[in-house]
């Protein structure tokens, strides 16, 4: 069992490379292998949730080298979140891509995805700063491939945009990870909270550059207002399942914000306690606005879902921003929510794009197709799910928001940009359908359409975790809330990491 | 002129040639600007260890100053990803460029310059 932690890396890593085989390239060799890997992965992922949950936090040392010298990784409740949630999607998406034969459009899918996972999982167990740049770096290339599997000029051009964004994006990481070891001397992230904790008021100054610097690079991935520009382009132009993963890396910023800012740079950091506390809120509550007004203009059912992902990653940070435990525990019930309901979007969309054939996913009239009344009923679950209304897990999220806001002096800002949001997607998510379902432009059904029923599987499996979160509400919140106190506790995760020697200096 | 001054500068001036190459709206000025920044990146984090000369890195009988040999592991793993990178970043360029016709980076040529007569360029 104690191996069990290293599960979710190793497995990917080593079915990658056994699908890059040329006995298991476009064949059902390649599909098991990755297939079987998810459902190890999900497996995995279960256990260690099990384990998490009951408080512990544990550790293992790469190679047997002790922290703070070697690598660790760390299992604490927040990882084993993030993990079985990427599990859990992943399971959706695979099966999606094989069930339309996205797969068989290039030579490296399942590689990539492993690959991807690979990555994923990674960035959410690790316990150094430096191996966060490595498993960001792997996640990132992984998703190139992915976002340009199936190519297609439109989706060079966006894919150029966005592997220039993330390059500019990951040399910024090299920066302040530089910056906070050239201070600090470590690159343990619970060595690091020591130290800086104990820095003299002369070094300050430039913790506090490197802090903002890192957190600046996480606003980059997590699509942050004014850092949001190249998310719509790169979503809207990739295939839809793709996107449907993509809908969990702006989470992989999420997630690495909410790390690094309550475990090196909180209360006890001194100068550099919430650094980025000032600027995160308004950035939040824009990107919101921006987010769902893209919802509102949108006129590709893809372009619209990408835009969809802004908003609610914006409602999630604006949450976030407030960086106090109720506020945190409420974000964190809505994190699978938002990554979920948008993947769930994409899904449908490409569900409702192959359908129509003739005008794709632009929300335009156009002929009765096959297939519609389930298309139809899966939109408006999907559209109510994204919007956040009753009776779905995205009200109860935004309503714990809201009540967890009640107390900050910003409570006005949050809940304007939070309700008016809301409308925005709302009204912009009722046209869309309008124009799909509603405004036909002739009698005849669509005659030849490669639609078919079981395309529409994964969606569902999506929609009913979705509803799992809605039913389980009261198990969930508790495990939110339990998350946010050991978050905002790190004495525990530095003592578990460190020993209770180590913690002690 | 101090060592400190030297690599400083050095990186300063690698950095802003970076960020101007970056900004240009050709996918090759781009290519290059990221490949510059690259190179700044690496200096800098060599220098992250301190500079210092004739100094054992690990364990030496008597010394007392060491040199720190991790920024120098950290340099390597950045050199790997960023060479990657810049082969990736390349390929892909050159691909957007003959499939699409144009080398700007958002996609539309300029005035006067039509996708198709743009094959000269390279």
């Amino acid at each position: 069992m104690t191996h069990l932690i290293i599960a979710p890396i190793l497995v990917p890593a080593i079915i990658g490379a056994l699908t890059l085989l040329r006995t298991a390239r476009h064949t059902l060799l390649g599909r098991g292998l990755s297939l079987g890997s998810t459902i190890v992965q999900v497996a995995a992922a279960l256990a260690l949730f099990a384990e998490a949950s009951t408080g512990t936090i544990r550790t293992y040392a790469l190679g047997g080298w002790a922290a703070p010298f070697g690598v660790v990784i760390v299992l604490d409740r927040l990882s084993a979140m993030m993990l079985l949630l990427t599990g859990l999607l992943a399971l959706g998406v695979l099966v999606h891509a094989v069930l339309t034969g996205l797969d068989r459009r290039g030579w490296h899918f399942h590689p990539l995805f492993q690959f991807q996972l690979l990555g994923l999982n990674g960035a959410f167990l690790t316990g150094d700063l430096f191996n966060l740049f490595v498993f960001f770096e792997v996640l990132l290339i992984a998703s190139y491939g992915l976002m340009l599997h199936g190519q297609g000029g439109a989706r060079l051009q966006a894919g150029m945009q966005y592997v220039i964004v993330n390059l500019v994006g990951s040399t910024l990481f090299l920066i302040a990870a530089g910056i906070l070891y050239g201070v600090t001397g470590t690159l343990n992230m619970a060595d690091l909270a020591l130290r800086i904790g104990a820095a003299p008021p002369g070094d300050q100054p430039l913790i506090r550059v490197g802090a903002q610097l890192l957190i600046a690079v996480f606003a980059l991935k997590a699509a942050l207002l004014p850092l949001h520009l190249w998310l719509p382009r790169t979503y809207a132009n990739t295939s839809a399942p793709v996107a449907a993963l993509f809908a969990i890396l702006t989470k992989v910023g999420v997630y690495s914000i909410l790390r690094l800012t309550t475990l090196a740079f909180g209360e006890n950091a001194g100068a550099v306690a919430w650094a980025p506390a000032g600027w995160m809120l308004p950035a939040a509550l824009l990107s919101l606005l921006a987010g769902f007004l893209g919802v509102l203009a949108a006129r590709r059912l893809r372009l619209l879902a990408a835009f969809g992902v802004i908003g609610s990653t914006g409602t999630l940070l604006s949450a976030i921003a407030l960086f106090e435990p109720d506020a945190t525990a409420a974000a964190l019930y809505y994190l699978p929510h938002s990554t979920l309901s948008g993947a769930l979007l994409f899904l449908v969309a490409d569900t409702i794009g192959r359908a129509r054939k003739r005008e794709d996913d632009r929300l335009e009239p156009d002929r009765p197709f096959a297939g519609m009344g389930q298309l139809s009923l899966l939109f408006l679950l999907s559209a109510i799910a994204l919007a956040g209304l009753p009776p779905f897990s995205g009200f109860i999220g935004k309503l714990l928001i809201l009540t967890a806001a009640e107390g900050s002096a910003a409570a006005p800002w949050i809940w304007a940009a939070i309700l008016i949001g809301t409308f925005l997607a709302l009204f912009g998510l009722a046209w869309a359908g309008t124009m799909l379902f509603w405004k036909t432009t002739a009698e005849e059904e669509l005659a030849s359409s490669s639609w078919r029923k079981a395309a529409t599987i994964p969606a569902w499996g999506v929609f009913f975790l979705l509803a799992a979160l809605t039913v389980f509400a009261g198990p969930a919140t508790r495990y939110a809330e339990a998350t946010a106190q050991q978050l905002f506790a790190p004495e525990a995760y530095v003592a578990a990491v460190l020993g209770p020697e180590g913690s002690g200096r | 002129m101090s060592l400190e001054f030297l690599v400083a500068s050095a990186v300063g001036l690698m950095t802003a040639a970076g960020i101007y190459l970056t900004l240009r709206g050709r996918t090759f000025s781009v290519v290059l600007g990221i490949a510059m920044l690259s190179y700044a990146i690496n200096a800098f984090l060599f220098s992250v260890g301190r500079l210092i000369v004739n100094a054992p890195p690990i364990y030496a009988k008597g010394v007392t100053e060491y040199a720190d040999p991790l920024p120098q592991a950290l340099v390597l793993t950045a050199i790997v990803i960023s060479f990657g990178m810049t082969a990736l970043v390349v390929v892909l360029a050159l691909r957007t460029y003959l499939e699409t016709g144009t080398d700007h980076v958002n996609g539309t040529p300029d005035a006067g310059e039509t996708p198709s007569d743009s094959e000269g360029d390279v």
